[in-house]
């Protein structure tokens, strides 16, 4: 696909994107709007791994432990009386950064099964410590009161407004995104995913760019998580199970992992079909099993590659 | 006299019972091309290796450009000035040849935490990166993704991402690997071109180029360096001829 074209098909899907609340509103469907702002939710945290993992080869298995640390930072704020978005995000967002820096510090020493493994550990950790927390609900979470607030900007009661504003932070980060990756920053661990023996002879110490753009990814699902506890106005440890990790993983490599538009469509395409599905039958999983089965085997580059974009050399 | 540009000293490696390197002394002096020749299994590999950062020798020291640098891991000694290549290709398979170069060049170009100009329409980054690729000859494969090269081509973008780092000194682990004649010919005609411009460890197993370009030889047999000499000594040092060539000079 050329580069024009490539342009066209994103501005196409970001405006039916941009079109939702329109289209749900024409059709009296309101839960559409809140369909798909949990869906791009998802699309920012599948992006935010693939950074790392697509780009930077690092097969992080606990990615949704920053959903979980940008869901408390706000829960948690919230409970205490902080209902200031600007403080919750913010906290979402370093505490998550934070997590991700002491995890990346351990496991970027490490590759292959044991990198999966000490990820996930670090996210099961956080995810019992979760649970243990009485005064924060524990096992069965608690509601959050009231969404963030932000006094004269945005009110994300309503409905749409949240929404553009979801859209919004997942268009700036695809640009942002897609300016690091192409920047010499980029180059790094793209060329470290390459070849790290190559890397490191002509002059690069991986490790900090690695463990730089882990801290990255992390902050950026981190606002995610802050984003899915307004969306969902309830916290729950389910937040960082290590199933949804695996979720975030799929919609990443379903779409088409190494291009950053591949888990966005990833995202939509899953949680669609787990809506439409679960609509239809109790044991839709049976249906959506195989389908991600047959994408895995027949379509190596994820769906993004069935519709001829290629995923960018390096 | 000054010291010699790379100095090796009782470099020591074991792998379980198996001493690959055993207390090695080697002086490389500043311009002269070295070559290190011995049978399979000698050890040269294991000992270019712990000289190019790659793995930790058990004992000894490795002094380069006047500093001791048997703590410094590879990106460290690259940034000192002491480039690899590697016995088995390694390119960025899946970068443009230009890119390959290019990388090697931003890695000599400070640090990299810069998140937002495109590397690849940076011109302090494309033109030394262009230039080295004419140099060695692969100009118009500028836009092919490296791994798609053919071997010959691959090992000659090795060659020039070594140099586009500027270095010193350079370990070639057997480069003339798998090439044809005509293309091991050409390389011999290249790296002679580098001769006295910069300092060269060689590891090779064809006697005609080593032979072509050497001023020194060293010979290792079972990891040890059982000779240093010119080329003639090397033909003439009859532990060489025994162990190395293969001849019984008894007979």
């Amino acid at each position: 696909m050329s580069g024009a074209r490539r342009a066209i098909t994103l501005a196409a899907g970001l405006a039916g994107l941009a079109a939702v609340p329109l289209l749900a509103a024409a059709l009296n469907q309101p839960f559409y709007v809140d369909l798909f702002r949990r869906i791009l939710i998802f699309a920012i945290a599948a992006v935010s791994l693939d950074l790392i993992l697509g780009y930077g080869g690092m097969v992080s298995f606990g990615h949704a432990v920053y959903l979980g640390v940008g869901g408390y930072a706000v829960g948690v704020l919230a409970h205490h009386g902080v209902d200031n978005g600007f403080a919750q995000w913010g906290l979402a967002v370093g505490a998550s950064a934070a997590v991700a820096l002491v995890i990346g510090t351990v496991a970027i020493r490490t590759s292959g099964v044991y990198f999966i493994m000490i990820t996930l550990a670090f996210a099961q950790m956080l995810y019992y410590l979760g649970i243990s927390i009485e005064e924060y609900g524990g096992d069965d979470g608690m509601r959050l009161l009231a969404r963030s607030q932000f006094p004269g900007l945005v009110d994300l009661k309503n409905p749409t407004v949240f929404y553009y504003l979801v859209l919004g932070i997942l268009a700036l980060f695809l640009l942002a995104g897609h300016r690091i990756l192409e920047a010499r920053f980029g180059m790094v661990i793209r060329a470290a995913r390459s070849n790290e023996a190559r890397a490191r002879a002509v002059g690069f110490a991986p490790y900090r760019y690695k463990l730089a753009a882990f801290v990255i990814a992390g902050a950026m699902c981190g606002l995610a998580g802050a984003l899915l506890v307004n969306q969902t106005e309830y916290l729950t440890p389910d937040f960082m199970h290590w199933t949804r990790s695996g979720e975030i993983m799929f919609m990443v490599i379903l779409g088409g992992m190494g291009t950053l538009v591949g888990p966005v469509l990833g995202a939509v395409v899953l949680l669609l079909l787990e809506d439409v599905l679960s609509g239809w039958t109790a044991h839709w999983q049976i249906i959506l099993g195989p389908f991600l089965v047959l994408v895995v085997l027949f379509a190596r580059r994820g769906l993004i590659g069935l519709l001829g974009w290629e995923s960018q050399r390096g | 006299m000054a010291e010699p540009l790379l100095r090796v000293r009782g470099l020591t490696k074991r792998f379980g019972g198996l001493t690959a390197t055993s207390a090695v002394d080697l002086d490389v002096l500043e311009g002269e091309t070295h070559a290190l020749i011995g049978p399979n299994g000698a050890g040269k590999t294991t000992l270019i290796n712990q000289l190019g950062g790659d793995l930790r020798p058990d004992g000894g020291a490795v002094r380069f450009a006047g500093a001791d640098v048997t703590q410094l891991g590879a990106p460290g000694r690259s940034l000192r000035g002491l480039a690899r290549s590697f016995q088995i290709t390694s390119v960025f398979r899946d970068f443009t040849a230009l890119d390959n170069v290019a990388l090697a060049v931003q890695a000599h170009a400070g640090h990299s935490f810069r998140f937002w100009r495109a590397a690849r329409r940076d011109p302090a980054l494309l033109g030394p990166a262009r230039a080295t690729l004419e140099a060695v000859a692969l100009g118009d494969r500028a836009g092919v993704l490296a791994g798609t090269l053919a071997h010959g081509e691959q090992r000659q973008l090795e060659i020039a991402m070594v140099l586009a780092t500027r270095p010193r000194m350079l370990l070639l682990d057997e480069p003339m690997a798998g090439m044809g004649a005509d293309e091991s010919q050409r390389m011999i005609r290249f790296l002679g071109s580098l001769k006295g411009r910069l300092t060269i460890l060689l590891v090779e197993h064809d006697m005609d180029a080593v032979f072509a370009l050497a001023d020194r030889i060293s010979v290792m047999v079972y990891g040890r360096v059982i000779a240093t000499g010119s080329p003639a000594e090397i033909r003439e040092h009859p532990e060489v001829r025994q162990a190395y060539l293969g001849e019984d000079t008894g007979a």
